[in-house]
């Protein structure tokens, strides 16, 4: 995750009126989701081609980030992250493999 | 056993789960035409006077070796703890069984921390994985301790005493969206396994994730443990156990009980009264009452069954 800039900071300030708060927006090809409470925070997201979206594990118990054939993480511990690009559009449902109730949703445009 | 399945005798004696009195301070729990009732905590006094004839086994569960967030920085002394409190039983039991997350991180270190405690009990462990236990890259260290003799991802039988024993693995293969899992394979096994028993063998079904459905929200079920319990309808003497849930719950349903233990790590909390089933940070003083151990017994020809919820302290 890059440092933000001052005019990512307005942008991002701005996003996180409007999002969850547990949504930070860096700028337009880097996006987070975060885990806390066993829920992915934005349960969905919208994104561009080509945007990197960072998960961060913020529970104190193991979670992974995994779409069937698409994408799967390591296991990831507490404050543990795992990044993917999305280089296709598409619908990208995932879900949590030792957690399975904990579902999201990139979708890529 | 005596062939009680079906008599009115044998459907007044399932129903009475028996209280007993021989592991030290503990809640008892009594079950009395399905209706549970705690019959609140005795003392090691009491406890060691009674003399309890049949087979005891015990139930540890959920050791999260590594665990060491605030809900307990020291996972792997409170499981010294509970084992010492096992050895320190009046009556040693036949066997222990796990039913799962030995350790936190499925880490080799984990594993061997977990087993130098464990086998300070000096009793023969029948191990199932917990969801925990299958996070190393090659999914390779459980299979290597615990897998052998084992099918599929890990599940077998034995008996023992009289009572047919069936570990069961159901944190594998989850699909998004559900709760813990069998699969047809192992569930034909399952079948397979329980055919041509006699109806009156008492039946002992042990896996991690509960096998009923305690509360989807937190994925707190098996989304195809109804099947297996269909292959144990005709038996006369059923008995569930699990963990995962870090806390003491049963239901009785017809002739199944179905129990889950205490953890050995961290409490969590009753279905829906946090925002998530994670580890539950209760007070230092507190916190003992809320690990422990459960031990069964089983009296031969009576088809009564006991479990007492040993809690660390308290």
């Amino acid at each position: 995750m890059k440092t933000l800039n001052r005019r990512d900071f307005g942008v991002a300030v701005a996003a996180a009126i409007l999002l969850p708060v547990t949504t930070a927006r860096a700028d337009e090809t880097n996006m987070e989701v975060h885990i806390d409470n066993f829920v992915f925070q934005p349960p969905e997201l919208k994104i561009k081609v080509g945007t990197t979206v960072t998960w961060t594990n913020r529970d104190d118990i193991p979670h992974t980030v995994v779409s069937a054939g698409k994408f799967r993480s390591k296991t990831l511990d507490t404050d543990d992250k795992f990044t993917f690009t999305f280089t296709n559009a598409g619908d990208y449902k995932y879900f949590c493999s030792l957690h399975p109730h904990m579902t999201g949703m990139i979708k890529v445009e | 056993m005596s062939g009680h399945d079906h008599g009115e005798d044998g459907v007044s004696r399932r129903k009475v789960l028996e209280c007993m009195t021989w592991a030290g301070t503990g809640v008892l729990w009594t079950i009395t035409g399905g209706v549970p009732r705690s019959l609140g905590i005795i003392d090691s006094a009491q406890a060691a006077t009674a003399a309890t004839p049949g087979m005891t086994f015990l139930q540890i569960s959920d050791s999260h070796v590594g665990f060491d967030k605030p809900a307990n920085p020291n996972a792997l002394g409170t499981l010294e703890e509970a084992v010492n409190k096992i050895n320190a039983m009046p009556v040693k039991p036949s066997f222990m069984i796990h039913t799962g997350d030995i350790t936190h991180l499925s880490k080799a270190s984990e594993f061997d921390n977990a087993d130098r405690i464990i086998s300070q009990s000096k009793l023969d462990v029948h191990y199932v994985p917990g969801e925990h236990d299958f996070l190393d890259e090659e999914v390779k260290f459980y299979r290597e301790r615990y897998g052998r003799g084992t099918k599929g991802a890990g599940w077998y039988s034995f008996d023992a005493g009289g009572v047919h024993f069936v570990g069961l693995v159901n944190v594998v293969d989850l699909k998004g969206g559900g709760l813990g899992n069998l699969g047809a394979e192992q569930l034909a096994w399952l079948e397979d396994d329980l055919r041509g028993k006699s109806k009156s063998t008492p039946i002992v079904l042990f896996a991690h994730i509960p096998l009923w459905t305690v509360y989807p929200e937190w994925g707190w079920g098996t989304e195809d443990g109804g099947r297996a319990l269909e292959y144990v309808k005709g038996f006369g003497s059923v008995t569930v156990l699990n963990g995962h849930i870090h806390q003491v719950m049963q239901k009785v349903e017809g002739n199944v009980t179905f129990h889950t233990a205490r953890s050995t790590a961290f409490p969590q909390p009753a279905p829906g009264a946090a925002p998530s089933p994670g580890p539950m940070k209760v007070e230092d003083a507190k916190l003992r009452s809320m690990l422990g151990v459960a031990s069964i017994n089983f009296k031969q020809n009576e088809q009564r069954l006991a479990i007492i919820d040993t809690p660390l302290q308290g």
